[in-house]
This record gives C-alpha cells, sequence and structure tokens, in this order.
C-alpha cells in the first residue's frame, strides 16, 4: 500500500515519535528480558548490592556454580517446591474455565442477541454491574458458606466460581459478537422447519467460530491470572500457580531463595508469552470489538 | 426469540451468575450486619479452706455448640459498619470536634484504615486511567508513524505489559526497584543517596504502585486507539487538506472527534479495573503504605482468625462505590439503548 498523502509528517515529528516509540518499547520489553536472564543467576547476583551489572554477568553465579547460567532456581521451584503440581492444577483450572463458560456464553450470549424483548437488555446491565465489581468482594461472600458445605478447597469449586465471575464479560462478548451474524440465516433455517436449537447447532455453530476463539483467549486470561479467588478459595494441595508463587514470597524469601519465585515467574510468563505470539490477532480483534461498536 | 427458549438458552449461564454472584452478594449483606459469637464464659467458685475465690473459665464446648447452631453468628445491625475499621462514625465525631483545622482533620482522617485503603484507591483510579489513556495515545500515534512491516512486532512487544498476570508483572517491576536491583541502583544514582528505598518511603511506594498501574494499562488504551486510527476516514482528512487544514488542525478536528467514542468506552473499562487494585499491592508488599479497598477485605479474609464480618462490611462499602463510580454510565447506556430495545 502507498503512503497516503494525509499520512504523509514532517521529519521533526517523525524523528520525535520514533524516539518516543524506542522508549516505549524499551519501557514494555526490558522489564522481561531482565528477568528471564537474571532467573538463570544465583541470588547475590540478581540482587546485587555492589553493581547491578553483576545481574548481567554473574560474577557470583560462576564462583558458586562454576558456569555463568544456573538453572538452581528451576529445579529448587519445579523439583523441590514441586510447582508442577501447581501447573498442573493451573492447567486443569485454565482448560475446565474456558470450556464451561464459552458453552454457557455462546447459549447466552445467542439468546440474548436474538431476543427483542426488554429484559435481554436488562440482563446485558446487569451482567455490566456484576463485571465491574471486584471478584474480592464475592470472595467474601463464598467463604462462609462453602466452609459450611465443606466446599472449600477444592478444584471444581473455584473452576465453577471462575466461570460465574468470567460470565458477564463473555456474554457482553458473544453478544456483540452474535449480532454481528444476520437473523436472516437460522431464521431461514427456521422457516425450513427446524427448530431453534437445531438452527443453532446445524447453522449457528459452524460460523461462530472466530468469536468464539477470540472470547476463549479472555477467558484463558482471566482464568490463568486469577490470584483473588484461587488464593482464598483453594487449599494448599491445590493451588494454582499464582498464589503459589505469592507464597513463595511469603516463606522462601526468609530463607533466601527468592530465586524460586523469580523462575517461576519466568515459567509462568513463558505460556503467555507463546499465546501472544500465535493469537496477536484475535487479541487485538477482541480488545477493540467493544469500543469500536460502542 | 420466545420466552420459553430463551429462558432454556439462557439457563445455564443465568444460573452461573445468580448462584455465584447475586447470592454472594446477599451473602456479605448477612454477614455484614452479624458479628462472631464471643466465648461463652462461665464463672466458678472455688472454695477452700481459706475462703472462695470467683474465676471466669471459657466453656469451651458450649462455645462450640452455639458456633455450630448459629454459623452465622450474633445479630449486630449496622454496629460493623460504623466501628473503627469502617466508617469510624464516633472517631470521625470526634475528630471533627477537636481538630482545629481541616488539614488536622484529614490527616487523623485518613489514619482510619477505610478512609486511608478509599483515598488510595480513588487516588490510584483518578491517576492511572487518564495517564495510561494518554500514553496508549501517543504510542499508538507513534506506531501508526512507522512502516508496515515494523508494526507487527510492535504490537507484539507492546501487548506484553498488559497480558502479564497482574501478581507476575507487578512482582517483576518489584525485584528491579528493590534497593539491589537495577532501576533500584538508577532511582538511588539519580538521587544521589545511597540508601534510598522504595519500600521504606510511603510517597515512592506510591508512585510505583501508579508507575506500574499506567505500565500495565497503556497497552489496553494503545489497542484500541490504533484500531480506532486504523477506521480514520480518509476522505475526510484529505478534504480537510484541501481546504487548507494544518496537520495540527487535522488531528484536532478529524481525529480526535472520531476516537472520542472509544475514548468514553476505554475510560468505563479502565475505572472499573483501576478500582479494584489489588495484586500489585501484594507484589509490592505494599500494605504497610498502601491499602486499597480490595486489599482490605483480602487481608481480612486471610491470616489466622479470618474477620468474616469485617470483611462482608467493607465489601458491601465497595459494591456501594463501583455502583455510585458506574452509575452516570448506567443512567446513559439506558437513555441510548433502554427505550429503543423495547
Amino acid at each position: 500500500m502507498t503512503t497516503r498523502i494525509a499520512d504523509r509528517r514532517p521529519p521533526a515529528l517523525l524523528i520525535a515519535l520514533n524516539g518516543f516509540l524506542v522508549v516505549w518499547l524499551v519501557i514494555a520489553a526490558f522489564p522481561f528480558l531482565w528477568t528471564f536472564w537474571g532467573s538463570f543467576k544465583v541470588e547475590g547476583d540478581f540482587f546485587s548490592k555492589a553493581d547491578w551489572m553483576n545481574a548481567i554477568t554473574g560474577p557470583l553465579t560462576t564462583a558458586e556454580t562454576g558456569s555463568s547460567f544456573t538453572a538452581t532456581g528451576y529445579v529448587g521451584a519445579w523439583v523441590q517446591e514441586e510447582f508442577w503440581r501447581a501447573a498442573l492444577n493451573s492447567a486443569i483450572v485454565v482448560v475446565s474455565v474456558v470450556c464451561i463458560s464459552l458453552t454457557f456464553g455462546t447459549l447466552g450470549g445467542y439468546a440474548l442477541a436474538r431476543s427483542s424483548y426488554r429484559y435481554a437488555f436488562w440482563l446485558l446491565l446487569v451482567a455490566l454491574v456484576f463485571r465491574a465489581m471486584p471478584p474480592v468482594t464475592l470472595v467474601s461472600g463464598y467463604l462462609l458458606p462453602f466452609f459450611e458445605w465443606n466446599l472449600w478447597g477444592h478444584l471444581p469449586t473455584a473452576i465453577i466460581v471462575l466461570v460465574a465471575i468470567n460470565q458477564p464479560f463473555t456474554l457482553w462478548m458473544l453478544t456483540s459478537f452474535f449480532r454481528n451474524i444476520p437473523k436472516d440465516l437460522d431464521e431461514s433455517a427456521m422457516v425450513d422447519g427446524c427448530s431453534r436449537f437445531q438452527a443453532f447447532r446445524y447453522v449457528i455453530i459452524p460460523v461462530m467460530w472466530p468469536g468464539v476463539i477470540t472470547t476463549g483467549l479472555f477467558s484463558f486470561l482471566l482464568a490463568y491470572n486469577d490470584f483473588a479467588v484461587t488464593a482464598m478459595l483453594l487449599s494448599k494441595e491445590n493451588q494454582t500457580m499464582i498464589p503459589k508463587i505469592a507464597s513463595f514470597l511469603g516463606t522462601t524469601q526468609t530463607k533466601g531463595n527468592v530465586m524460586f519465585a523469580v523462575s517461576s515467574v519466568v515459567s509462568v510468563t513463558a505460556p503467555l508469552f507463546v499465546l501472544v505470539m500465535f493469537f496477536q490477532r484475535q487479541i487485538v480483534s477482541g480488545l477493540t470489538a467493544g469500543a469500536v461498536k460502542g | 426469540m420466545k420466552h420459553r427458549t430463551f429462558f432454556w438458552f439462557f439457563l445455564p449461564s443465568a444460573a452461573a451468575m445468580f448462584l455465584f454472584i447475586a447470592l454472594p452478594i446477599v451473602s456479605v449483606l448477612m454477614q455484614s450486619v452479624f458479628a462472631p459469637h464471643q466465648q461463652v464464659v462461665r464463672e466458678v467458685e472455688n472454695c477452700s479452706v481459706f475462703g472462695c475465690t470467683k474465676t471466669t473459665t471459657v466453656d469451651l464446648a458450649a462455645t462450640a455448640a452455639l458456633r455450630e447452631a448459629e454459623p452465622l453468628g450474633r445479630f449486630v445491625g449496622g454496629s460493623i459498619y460504623t466501628d473503627r475499621n469502617h466508617l469510624a462514625f464516633s472517631e470521625v465525631a470526634v475528630l471533627a470536634s477537636t481538630a482545629d483545622g481541616i488539614s488536622t482533620f484529614l490527616d487523623g482522617l485518613l489514619n482510619l484504615p477505610f478512609y486511608g485503603a478509599l483515598l488510595f484507591t480513588l487516588t490510584y483510579t483518578l491517576v492511572v486511567t487518564p495517564l495510561s489513556i494518554l500514553l496508549g495515545f501517543v504510542v499508538a500515534l507513534a506506531v501508526n508513524a512507522v512502516p508496515r512491516f515494523l508494526r507487527g512486532p510492535m504490537i507484539f512487544v507492546s501487548l506484553l505489559p498488559m497480558i502479564i498476570t497482574p501478581l507476575v508483572g507487578a512482582l517483576i517491576l518489584f525485584w528491579m526497584v528493590d534497593a539491589r536491583g537495577v532501576l533500584g541502583a538508577l532511582i538511588q544514582s539519580l538521587a544521589g543517596d545511597p540508601n534510598l528505598s522504595v519500600k521504606a518511603s510511603t510517597p515512592l511506594m506510591w508512585a510505583m504502585l501508579m508507575v506500574y498501574g499506567i505500565w500495565s494499562s497503556a497497552p489496553f488504551a494503545f489497542v484500541v486507539y490504533y484500531a480506532g486510527l486504523q477506521t480514520v476516514p480518509q476522505d475526510t482528512l484529505e478534504s480537510a487538506m484541501i481546504d487548507g487544514a494544518s496537520r495540527w488542525e487535522r488531528i484536532r478536528y478529524v481525529i480526535v472527534p472520531h476516537l472520542l467514542p472509544l475514548t468514553t468506552f476505554m475510560a468505563l473499562i479502565k475505572i472499573m479495573d483501576n478500582f479494584r487494585v489489588f495484586e500489585p499491592i501484594v507484589s509490592f508488599n505494599a500494605s504497610a503504605h498502601a491499602q486499597s479497598l480490595s486489599y482490605f477485605i483480602y487481608s481480612d479474609l486471610g491470616g489466622e482468625t479470618r474477620l468474616l464480618s469485617s470483611a462482608a462490611a467493607t465489601s458491601v462499602l465497595t459494591i456501594l462505590g463501583v455502583v455510585v463510580l458506574l452509575s452516570p454510565v448506567l443512567v446513559r447506556t439506558w437513555k441510548t439503548y433502554g427505550r429503543g430495545a423495547a
């Protein structure tokens, strides 16, 4: 595509913009690179009183382990502190939350998009209020009943709670997505004798995947990144990764093993990088979907 | 769609939201007006040759039985809301009568835990929301000016601070500003004070929390504005040029009006998100210097003694705060769509 006349910018402005952009890219990326690099050092280098350059060159790491890179942080976290168990729990929680909330969300979102009654609008408005509530306020409502009924501490409890907290957002996204699918499509199927559910099953489901994948990505992020719900509702053996990292800070900082936390932080970040790499387009379109129409 | 079909389609979603969002709100309301049972105390008289002494002992069995029978506790009405850890009516009244000026009154008010948390939450929301939107806007303008093939990788990098787990992103920043970390060393050399520590200073801690907030929420504004810039009507831009509009006038009269609706949307989302600020305070271990409403609830819920009633009262007040913040939007949405939808 050729540059339009309207896109041409004076050189001084271009230099200022590009300079700013470089600064921003460093601010956005440097913390990750720094932590990734530092996770292969020993604590004395990553947190160096003497000289911050030690975190890059790693003299103490060489002195302690014989090489300038060491995986002791990773071994300590994954094997000794059983971070793999938390990773497994996270995987179970995230996959279940995404599947269940998409199932509920597509059915509900489709209904909201196709209903012309006033209550559909009110339901969406209520969902907006629910979306705005901090999850931790709800957690204080869960604890007492969950203790009473012995539901506290189990993975399924956290999963269903996360599904529910996820619903308002999922409904909003999928409703606006289904509204973009022409009504004629399923209505003509119904004229041909399909029931509403058959029309949904055979006509809508085959064309809904782009919207569902985008919404699924955000459900994934919500479940994966959650701290408030999983930290308060899961028992120690069922902990997912994020509360586990938080517990490293409480217990291991005193023992001088903060590198466990650093290496597990890098481990948690890696899947997110891969996700953005593969689904950048969907994430961008999902973020803007609500905005461009609203 | 018929009512009956709608009902069945919407049922799973409605059930999940009713059971785990609506009922918990009721549960929070209930818990906030009940306090835990006090221990059942019995007075026992011990008599010996030297006379009788009265001692009080805790009747553990009776206490446990009472707690078993009424797990909610005893009804205390609104007293939890008015106690020192929440709205602190009596403390505020004392302050109002003793303070010799508005500044001493405010100082005393902000030392009360609830008002302190409220002030931090509101300051955080009001500072981070506009600044992150502004930063995102400038980044979007800059990315829009680079050649097309470079934009993909730049969007990738720019998305990272937003996509990262809040707790983890804040931890990464916290380690860097540690007195022994790279940013901490930089700050120390800039300030010329080798003993400067962000952890020890309340203003620096507030500033760091807000820097984290801006860092992590600017990408959202960037993405929305970037997408908005792609849809700026080129014809309007070109005709504005032909009419002799300067570069600044084109931004002012074509691009900004085009992006304004996006800004309202973003401000709404960001206010909701910033109002629940929570994880960075855990990561920065900042509770001595700054508490948000969410953190206040979290710290009541955690620990050895779970202060459920106190957490519930704060939760109710927080939910009220959310509704107040949202009310302009709700009214506007109702006015725009509510009548048309029927």
